[in-house]
């Protein structure tokens, strides 16, 4: 009886263990699938000409893989939707945390889930709709569809998460630093510039680099708005390939070398999501030290 | 009383404000009204009810909800047992501190990996061997959901308290059976919420589906459809729009997934105002 | 004093370094009452707790020495078994989210027992048990969390005494209720004692007085003192046991 009830119990665990290393799993087949797929084309072509060649021409009779073009359109483009995004996300969440009526408050928590909720599809859709013709007769260029517009996009897009952290930041802040600063005659508009936004800086860099990670990995909308051609991003007006979307372009009719050269792609793309990956667990570690 | 240095930066600062959170407001009724007022109009029966063909030039998207209900279905199937299991064994069973650590550092890394990035890794590993076919897609979808699942039920398994535990091992229950009576009814708030916030995120999904599910708009039962190619909606919204210049379906796909959102939005807080609620009893 | 039911022999208990219980050996009698006295974090729960092996749940315990159960060593025989056996009711009543029944009829139910006749039976014999049942009868389908906080407490001595247990362990069972359901408490568990062999942990000596029949003292991880109630209290053998039981600490 003893050891029967013991057995059970201990395979029931088992169980739960392998339930519980699946993640730990998809990450390493992840990391691993990427990384075997992803270095026989830097090999062949060769590291430096693969990261800093500056044409990217997979098939043309002489092809040339060079991903610079793509790696500083999605630089650009997700700086630029940073730029965009952030101050008008953290002004929002700011509005919201602070200041905002309780039923306003509610209202608008509603409209910036519902963002989040919108597939990227509809995203390009509206992008190439609305956004591609406003631009090309705004600035009246033959097309509109590039760099700009996909900023646009980008910084829509990352915009609900932006304010849902840094809401959940702001209103982590004690009240009692808010009171010490009304007290001394501070209004509370200085109060939560100057005391509330300091305090709650590591949740908000983090909503940054969640909205950088966003943005750097998005790839339908991009596709949809940004004209996809590899070109050096030299202006805004300019046809551009992210890094998502240069694989994304050519997969599905890619072969041999050109292939293999996209996997590469995805690896330093990957790579690049790493690095903000470990950006970010800083700066959520940084706001629970306390 | 007040500089004139102060009251610059306080009407700055509200200004600047109320600017900000008129502009998130403006651009989300206008983003759901410009997409109801294009789409709604070419919602037709006929559009909904019949599948594309070239021969008489219809074009249906019967198929693609089809696709997308077969999808949410077998991602979920199969995201399920494998976010709560994950979850129970992180509350209830892990013992080691470090390897929880690893866990949960795995998922949040998983939650942070973009779509085409799933799509790629999802073609190599499901769609090399299974075929591009919705299972593959499904499959690709279980990995990037499985954190979604994990988080939500362990924050609700955090909320059963210790006291149902301790009573039911006073009782003399093993472990699996305190687990199975007592722990996991308490979480089914969690759990559903991660649910519908997978629904979500498969219904808007599309860079991880186009190159493991493919894009066909066969009409298929839900065994044959799993091991068929087949397009979702947000694939199809994309293929009709970026493929085959057919804007008008575009929109009309892009209203049914504006709709769709919207009700899951509402199942979200719908679900946590009730259980908020029954748990105040 | 009636026939020992458990023994413990020199246990010693570590919470990972800091010492909980140092070298406790003590007799428990069957169907009688004893009280475990003494000021908070002096080991009482640790040690109620450790007769029914509940300290197994916290990470980083550490148990030397023997405690047995029926002339058996409870950290050999199987865990479910000896808290089926070794019932226990806690501080604050903590029935589960579910029907009056389903609460009864966990224990039974956790313990192989399906026939729906049979449950019945147990499931109104334990309410019967625990005064009860007149209470209950009607709503027996309601939800257990319905209940108030007396009644709640008394339905979790019922839920203890559906498995049949030989011993009931109680960890201040009374200290989140009214008097008036302290009372009716006191009275159910006065009862038990002719069925049931008791040990109860309490911070209230007037309730240690009126239904033990021998109180141990615990002082900081020691057991300073064990005898008959009336005497511990009347003719204290240490200087400490006064201390305490004349409310000079604690």
């Amino acid at each position: 009886m003893k050891s029967k009830t013991n057995l059970f119990e201990t395979i029931v665990h088992g169980i739960f263990l392998v339930l519980g290393l699946i993640t730990v799993g998809c990450v390493l087949l992840i990391t691993i699938y990427l990384i075997i797929s992803g270095i026989p084309a830097i090999r062949e072509i060769g590291l430096l000409d693969f990261l800093f060649g500056d044409t990217w021409a997979s098939t043309a009779a002489q092809p040339q893989y060079g991903i610079l073009p793509f790696i500083l359109t999605s630089i650009y483009g997700t700086a630029g939707a940073i730029l965009l995004g952030v101050p008008v996300g953290f002004l929002t969440a700011m509005y919201l945390a602070k200041m905002a009526p309780k039923r306003a408050k509610s209202v608008m928590e509603q409209a910036v889930s519902l963002l989040a909720g919108i597939p990227s599809v509809v995203y390009g859709l509206v992008g190439m709709m609305v956004l591609v013709p406003g631009i090309r007769s705004l600035f009246h260029i033959p097309d509109g569809a590039g760099l700009l517009a996909a900023i646009v996009v980008l910084a829509v897009m990352i915009l609900p998460s932006i304010i849902k952290m840094s809401i959940t930041a702001l209103e982590a802040v004690p009240k009692e630093y808010e009171d010490a600063s009304l007290a001394l005659g501070a209004t509370p508009e200085e109060t939560y510039f100057r005391v509330s936004a300091p305090a709650a800086k590591s949740g908000i860099a983090a909503a940054v680099v969640l909205g950088v990670g966003r943005a750097i990995g998005e790839a339908m909308a991009v596709m949809m708005v940004a004209g996809n051609a590899a070109n050096m991003p030299d202006s805004l007006f300019q046809s551009v390939r992210f890094l998502t979307t240069a694989v994304a372009s050519e997969m599905s009719y890619s072969s041999g070398l050109q292939r293999q050269a996209l996997f590469s792609i995805a690896l330093v793309l990957f790579l690049f999501i790493m690095l903000i990956n470990a950006a970010l667990n800083f700066f959520l570690k940084g706001e629970k030290k306390p | 009383m007040i500089s004139n240095r102060r009251r610059l930066f306080l009407w700055t600062v509200r200004g600047g404000m109320y600017l900000a959170a008129a502009l998130t407001g403006i651009l989300t009724l206008f983003l759901v009204g410009y997409v109801m007022a294009k789409g709604i109009p070419n919602i037709t029966w006929q559009l909904i009810s019949t599948k594309p063909s070239y021969l008489s030039g219809n074009i249906g998207i019967l198929p693609d909800i089809l696709n997308t209900l077969y999808v949410v279905i077998a991602s979920l199937a199969i995201v399920l047992p494998l976010g709560v299991g994950a979850a129970v064994y992180l509350t209830e069973y892990a013992s080691s501190k470090r390897l929880v650590g690893v866990i949960e550092y795995a998922a949040e890394a998983l939650s942070g990996i973009p779509s085409i990035i799933y799509g790629l890794v999802g073609m190599l590993m499901f769609s090399n061997n299974f075929g591009t076919c919705l299972l593959s897609g499904a499959l690709t979808l279980v990995i990037m959901n499985l954190p979604t699942i994990m988080r939500n039920t362990q924050e609700s398994l955090k909320t059963v308290p210790q006291a149902y535990r301790e009573g039911a091992f006073g009782l003399g229950a093993g472990k699996w059976r305190v687990v199975r009576t007592v722990v996991l009814p308490g979480c089914i708030d969690g759990v559903l919420t991660g649910c519908i916030l997978s629904v979500g995120r498969i219904l808007g999904e599309s860079a991880a589906l186009l190159f493991t599910a493919g894009f066909a708009h066969a009409l298929n039962g839900f065994w044959d459809g799993l091991s068929s190619a087949g397009a979702t909606l947000t694939v199809a919204l994309y293929v009709y729009a970026k493929e085959q210049g057919e804007f008008g379906v575009a929109f009309a796909i892009a209203a049914i997934l504006m709709v769709l959102s919207l009700l899951i939005n509402l199942a979200a807080v719908l679900v946590t105002k009730y259980f908020q609620r029954r748990n105040a009893v | 004093m009636n026939r020992p039911v458990i023994t413990v022999n020199g246990l010693n208990l570590w919470y990972g370094q800091t010492q909980a219980l140092k070298n406790i050996s003590l007799d428990i009698p069957e169907k009688s009452i004893t009280a475990l006295i003494g000021p908070s974090g002096c080991g009482k729960s640790t040690f109620l707790k450790t007769l029914n092996r509940m300290n197994d749940l916290v990470p980083g315990v550490r148990i030397t020495g023997s405690v047995c159960y029926e002339g058996q060593d409870i950290f050999e025989t199987n865990v479910n078994q000896l808290r089926k056996e070794v019932g226990m009711v806690f501080q604050k009543p903590n029935p589960f989210p579910m029907s009056i029944y389903n609460n009864i009829a966990y224990g039974p139910r956790t313990h192989g027992i399906t026939n729906r006749q049979e449950l019945d039976e147990i499931v109104e014999k334990a309410l019967r048990g625990a005064a009860i049942w007149d209470e209950v009868k009607d709503r027996l389908k309601k939800n257990a969390l319905g209940l108030s906080g007396g009644p709640q407490q008394r339905l979790c001595i019922a839920r203890a005494l559906a498995v049949q247990p030989k011993v009931l362990l109680m960890d201040e069972p009374t200290s989140a209720l009214d008097p008036i359901a302290t009372s009716r408490i006191e009275d159910l568990v006065m009862e038990l004692k002719s069925q049931y062999t008791i040990v109860i942990v309490t911070h209230n000596m007037q309730q240690a007085v009126r239904i033990s029949d021998q109180t141990a003292f615990f002082l900081l991880g020691d057991l300073v003192e064990y005898a008959e109630t009336e005497k511990l209290f009347s003719q204290p053998g240490d200087k400490r046991t006064e201390e305490y039981i004349t409310g000079r600490f604690g």
